[in-house]
């Protein structure tokens, strides 16, 4: 599979020296693998700290900024961040109203994090940690949980917003956990990504197959599918979503149709349509899109689809504005 | 977490004033049985990745690699003086340059390895049957694991339990580490039909069954340089 690096080891290094010239308002410390917001810590502010594996990249890096993350630490290729890195970059975004960790809940991203917090808190520096756990492909009964997908961004932003309105840390918490109680996703895969270290892609599909249920690491699905036409994926992974949580006709839904890495924005479209008319026709409103790759499996050809319940006060942060990377609205 | 009371290991104090005749495994020594795993992880570290692309992400043996080698590199530059040090050496390397739950649970494996005895200069074989326990407690601890998940901990409690079985017959360290390979080879086998319940396997469900845990596999590399550095 070709590549366009360097090396294998130096990936991520390399990736984010050029984020760093590429985004001078942000503070990136290579060598301690953290990214932080120009102006951190902001005095009075619930500090909003993310982190988690590289490969999914605009995830998390790309968050960093005015109304979503104060900073993001980037791990190994699907790797969770160290104890040590969280820690520094919590220091790092602490402005006296505590930090709020955002963490996805896989396996090694959760200890590290709480091993983090454990530090951190040994320091004197109030932290919270809310988990996404989003993804209906798994039960979260023989597994190790719900892994957190999709969610997560929407967690980024909303979260972000109401820091940035001052909020204090344990609203700033509520507020994440309700975003994730009312947000569920899943994804399907057309093709497996390559890991640049393993060379060969995780898993092989034929040509008219499809993986549904996919994580975001080139883990396999659930299960396999014949490759179908865009508006019977959309329909597979919405009733699948809607299934898990039921929604009643009239209610305010946010659709945010994430490419995996490889998947061109133009198809993307063509999924939300059909996710659009699937709303419809149950009657919900589609209040708010968000359609783009914005957390990707490296380069995994695939969607996933992210339903969000909205209510007032979350629509109105979500609208917020923000000034990132990768997610820019509004005059912050 | 200290050693944990009522195992063999436990009657020996801090873990080197051991009975007559026994022997001593200086630091040293337990810096060369972790050269040995680095230079096995290195040797493996594409089979590693290649059992964890079965079930996981594939990158164990990557990861494992890397921070075992910055684990050894700080081991020759600052030799540890103490079991204590030792273990917080690879410790604390391993979680800053391992990552994921591997990095987290290695790490508090030697952490609390190491600080069952921190200001001993070496371990009996009881000592380090009680060191082995309370690293395997602590990789308990954070990993809320149970053996049977499809772990590393399917290698690692067996090991312990064989340590401990061994210790009670025998002060003899090269008896008592085959006993704790045995252990670990049957602990490894098992991993092979069994649904991962913990860790990123499980996500597949019964998937991952037909496939052996690649962390069980690291855990059994361990063992196997224990057997042929330690024993001397």
């Amino acid at each position: 599979m070709k590549k366009l690096i360097n090396s294998p080891e130096t990936v991520v290094a390399d990736s984010l020296r050029g984020l760093a010239i590429a985004h001078r308002e942000l503070s990136v410390d290579v060598g301690k693998r953290v990214v932080v917001r120009g102006d951190a810590p902001v005095p009075g502010k619930v500090g909003i700290l993310s982190g988690g594996g590289s490969g999914h990249e605009p995830l998390h890096v790309g968050y960093v900024g005015r109304g979503m993350l104060d900073a993001a630490c980037p791990g190994e290729i699907f790797t969770s961040p160290s104890p040590q890195q969280i820690l520094e970059a919590t220091r790092r975004v602490d402005g006296g109203r505590g930090v709020l960790h955002i963490v996805k809940n896989y396996t090694g991203d959760v200890m590290n994090f709480e091993m983090a917090g454990d530090l951190a808190r040994a320091r004197g520096i109030e932290v919270r940690a809310v988990t996404v756990g989003d993804d209906v492909a798994n039960d979260g009964l023989t597994t190790a949980g719900r892994r957190g997908v999709g969610a997560t961004v929407l967690v980024e932003k909303i979260c972000g917003a109401a820091a940035e309105r001052r909020w204090p840390l344990a609203r700033v918490a509520d507020l994440g956990n309700r975003v994730i109680a009312n947000a569920r996703s899943m994804g399907i895969a057309l093709t497996s990504c390559t890991v640049p270290s393993a060379r060969r892609p995780t898993f092989t599909l034929g040509e008219d197959e499809m993986e549904v249920g996919i994580g975001m690491h080139g883990e396999t699905g659930r299960f396999r599918h014949k490759l179908v036409p865009a508006r019977e994926v959309a329909a597979i992974l919405l009733d699948r979503v809607l299934a898990d949580m039921p929604l009643e006709p009239g209610e305010q839904v946010l659709a945010f149709v994430n490419g995996m890495g490889a998947t061109p924005l133009m198809e993307l479209y063509i999924v939300l349509d059909e996710v659009a008319r699937l709303l419809d026709a149950r009657g919900l409103t589609l209040q708010r899109t968000l359609t783009g790759t914005y957390m990707a499996a490296l380069d995994m050809a695939g969607c996933s689809l992210t339903v969000l319940r909205l209510d007032e006060e979350m629509t109105s942060l979500w609208d917020a504005p923000v000034a990132t990377p990768a997610l820019t609205w509004g005059t912050v | 977490m200290g050693r944990t009371g009522g195992h063999p290991g436990s009657h020996l104090g801090d873990g080197v004033t051991g009975r007559q005749g026994e022997q001593l495994v200086p630091v040293p020594r337990l810096v060369g049985w972790f050269a040995g795993f680095t230079r096995d992880v290195a040797l493996h570290a594409d089979e590693l990745s290649a059992l964890d692309g079965a079930i996981g992400d594939a990158d164990h043996g990557t990861n494992l690699n890397r921070g075992c080698r910055e684990a050894l590199r700080t081991l020759h530059a600052e030799p540890p003086r103490t079991v204590g040090d030792f273990g917080r050496t690879v410790g604390m390397q391993l979680l800053a340059h391992v990552g994921g739950a591997s990095g987290v649970l290695y790490g508090s494996f030697f952490l609390d390895f190491g600080a069952s005895a921190p200001g001993a200069q070496g371990l009996t074989p009881r000592g380090f049957a009680a060191a082995w326990h309370a690293g395997v407690a602590a990789v308990v601890a954070r990993g809320r694991a149970e053996v049977g998940d499809k772990t590393m901990l399917d290698v690692l409690a067996p090991v312990r339990d064989a340590l401990d079985t061994a210790a009670w017959h025998t002060v003899d360290l090269g008896g008592m580490l085959k006993a704790a390979l045995d252990a670990a080879e049957q602990g490894l086998e098992a991993t092979v039909p069994l649904v991962a319940r913990k860790g990123r396997a499980s996500y597949i469900g019964p998937r991952s069954a037909g496939h052996q845990d690649p962390g069980a596999r690291s855990s059994w590399l361990l063992v196997r340089a224990a057997t042929t550095t330690l024993a001397g």
